[in-house]
């Protein structure tokens, strides 16, 4: 990106990943989401086009594309089902950043390689039934024997836990010293003591699959430890501040897409005899929401090119999240309510956008989260 | 083995709108595409290409922005890519244009393939392509729907037909002109397109090819034909449709209608 304006190549990628989105995945993404199931077939479709390698490197068999380039996924991706944006958000920016940044050249080579091919879909097992907001509570534990680790425990809302073959499990490996004992682990859902629970029913982002996942005595190598023991903590913060902006990417496509639907239903829809476009209610509604979003979307961009750049993103990732997960919430409630009755009626698909929104304002962080990233970094 | 694919970039008329003044194609705010026919090509020469391992140039002629659809077919898979362009090719009909374009290709090696669209969306024609073919003195065969078989001295190929197909064995070199039902083309991929841009693009302009062109054989003036006028096709009545009778009535029907509008 250079000022305000994407680049030819990424003009040309977000081409392909609407394309894909208008062909591949609006013909499915209600059904989907009545059926609370992912497609499968939709997976591989996606690993033909490389959509699970897109920000990292071809050394290790990613596509090479920058930051900037996953967001512009993640947003047309996102228009469409917001279920799909998930689901490529935690494999991207939780599961393979981590190893990313932290494996060593083997673990890159064995753990990364397959994932960032597509060839296998990872998950973030952080979240525990009593540690949310404050990962800190953790309770996983991984006691250290010999050449391995004893790992037990449980996981929660484990975002594409119900089809992944890679988790990183975030666990204790030094219960005395709080959040500086724990540790991150590259755990196959292979392994015996493995076992991942029913999809958890959601109001919203049905599709996805969201279990719990409980870890009874798996043995796990030690050489499958990313980075340190007692590097835990700091490895799951790192890898959420970047996820942060692929939510915010996603909260501008699930946005984008409700005034997108909205466009066309108030050109159509005819009231006191003509169509409700013509009412400035309706015309001061769309310029108020699209304004807001892109503003949302400027704010993703900037994130994404501090990230690219190699620059502090973590706060401009944490405000483009808050700002652009509140703006999607109004939003799809706005364009529900321009809709009237149908946008309430599951024939549209602005209802289940509307549904969709809410996660983005607490998944990888609550907003009042991001308030305490935010105020942290202005040091008030 | 090498196959070259001939593509035009063209405006998406999915949407079109005509100038009722001028009657032209409003081409303002028209997003643009590969041409359909074209892209069935490229993705046939890729599925070649997978077979025998045969390197693919992909070709187009037009002005400096069609760069985008051979971005596009170099993110499809296509190895190579040569954009002809020069102010003298302006205002090209089709007889001036597959002169260029022969030219272009004797310039860049006879392939083994030669496959261009059957026809663009924009103008229709179907000339180009089958000119190409008469100027390199090469068989062809168009509207191809599929290719059986393919080896180094021929070629096996389904042509549509009006009421049927042909099946063909033609020698190669040669040329094939696609349809939409030769090949579903594919999706770029992510890498494909970072891959597309770390290109270079070849540019074949009047001073690569003026050994094998004059100008009075390009642009304006070696235009044969001329755009006398274009406007929106008109919508035809409706059909009837003729039941609840029997056999008898309803040739009878049929017969009186023909009689009635002077066919029989």
């Amino acid at each position: 990106m250079e000022g305000f304006k994407l680049t030819k190549t990424q003009e040309l990628q977000r081409e392909l990943f609407h394309t894909f989105a208008e062909n591949e995945i609006r013909p499915i993404a209600r059904d989907m989401d009545e059926a609370e199931e992912y497609s499968m077939e939709l997976v591989k479709k996606m690993q033909k086009c490389h959509f699970f390698g897109i920000p990292y490197s071809k050394e290790y068999g990613g596509a090479g594309a920058d930051v900037l380039t996953y967001t512009l996924a993640m947003e047309e991706l996102s228009k469409v089902d917001a279920s799909t944006g998930i689901t490529l958000s935690v494999h991207t920016s939780l599961c393979c950043s981590c190893i990313n940044e932290f494996g060593t050249e083997e673990q890159k080579q064995t753990y990364l390689r397959p994932l960032i091919d597509g060839s296998k879909i990872g998950c973030f097992a952080l979240t525990e039934p009593n540690a949310g907001t404050d990962a800190s509570g953790v309770q996983k534990e991984a006691k250290k024997e010999g050449d391995h680790y004893i790992l037990n425990g449980t996981s929660i809302f484990t975002t594409n836990s119900g089809f992944a073959d890679t988790f990183i499990v975030f666990a204790l490996t030094d219960k005395s010293k709080g959040p500086k004992g724990m540790s991150a682990f590259i755990v196959d859902r292979t392994m015996p003591g493995v076992s991942v629970g029913t999809n958890i029913p959601r109001m919203g982002i049905r599709a996805a699959s969201n279990c719990e996942v409980a870890y009874e005595d798996v043995v796990v190598p030690a050489d499958r430890l990313l980075g340190q023991e007692g590097k835990g903590y700091k490895i799951a913060m790192q890898a959420l501040a970047g996820g942060r902006i692929g939510i915010g990417a996603q909260s501008v496509g699930i946005a984008q897409g409700a005034i997108n639907e909205a466009m066309k239903y108030v050109k159509e829809r005819k009231q006191f005899g003509k169509p409700i476009s013509k009412f400035q209610n309706t015309q001061f509604k769309l310029a108020e929401m699209q304004t807001k979003v892109d503003a949302a979307r400027l704010m993703v961009w900037r994130a994404a090119q501090a990230k690219d750049a190699h620059e502090n993103y973590a706060p401009l990732a944490a405000m483009c999240k808050l700002f652009a997960s509140d703006v999607v919430n109004e939003v799809t409630r706005g364009c529900v309510q321009l809709f009237g009755g149908y946008g309430y009626s599951r024939e549209y698909p602005v209802e289940r956008m509307m549904r969709d929104a809410k996660i983005t304002e607490i998944y990888e962080g609550t907003s009042e989260a991001m308030k305490m990233v935010i105020s942290g970094s202005m040091k008030i | 083995m090498k196959i070259i694919v001939c593509i035009k970039q063209v405006p998406d008329t999915v949407d079109v709108k005509i100038d009722p003044k001028t009657g032209n194609l409003i081409r303002e705010g028209l997003p643009v595409i590969i041409n359909p026919d074209d892209k069935a090509g490229i993705e046939a020469a890729l599925a070649i290409k997978e077979q025998t391992g045969a390197t693919i140039q992909v070709v187009s002629m037009g002005p400096p922005q069609a760069d985008v659809a051979l971005r596009e077919a170099l993110a499809m898979g296509c190895d190579e890519a040569v954009l002809i362009s020069a102010r003298e090719f302006g205002g090209s009909d089709t007889y001036a244009t597959s002169g260029i374009i022969a030219a272009a290709i004797r310039k860049l090696g006879m392939p083994e393939i030669l496959i261009t669209g059957r026809q663009a969306i924009d103008g229709d024609t179907a000339q180009v392509g089958p000119q190409i073919g008469e100027k390199l003195h090469i068989p062809q065969v168009s509207y191809v729907e599929e290719i059986q078989e393919v080896t180094a001295d021929h070629l096996i190929v389904k042509r549509q037909f009006e009421d049927g197909y042909h099946i063909i064995k033609i020698k190669t070199p040669c040329l094939l002109t696609a349809i939409g039902e030769l090949a579903k083309p594919r999706y770029m991929t992510v890498s494909g397109i970072v891959e597309a841009y770390n290109k270079e693009i070849k540019v074949l302009g009047f001073e690569e090819l003026k050994d094998d062109l004059e100008l009075d054989m390009i642009g304006t003036k070696g235009s044969p034909t001329n755009v006398y006028q274009s406007f929106p096709k008109q919508l035809k009545a409706p059909g009837t449709v003729l039941k609840d009778m029997s056999d008898d009535e309803l040739v009878a029907a049929i017969m009186a209608k023909l009689e009635e509008k002077h066919v029989i």
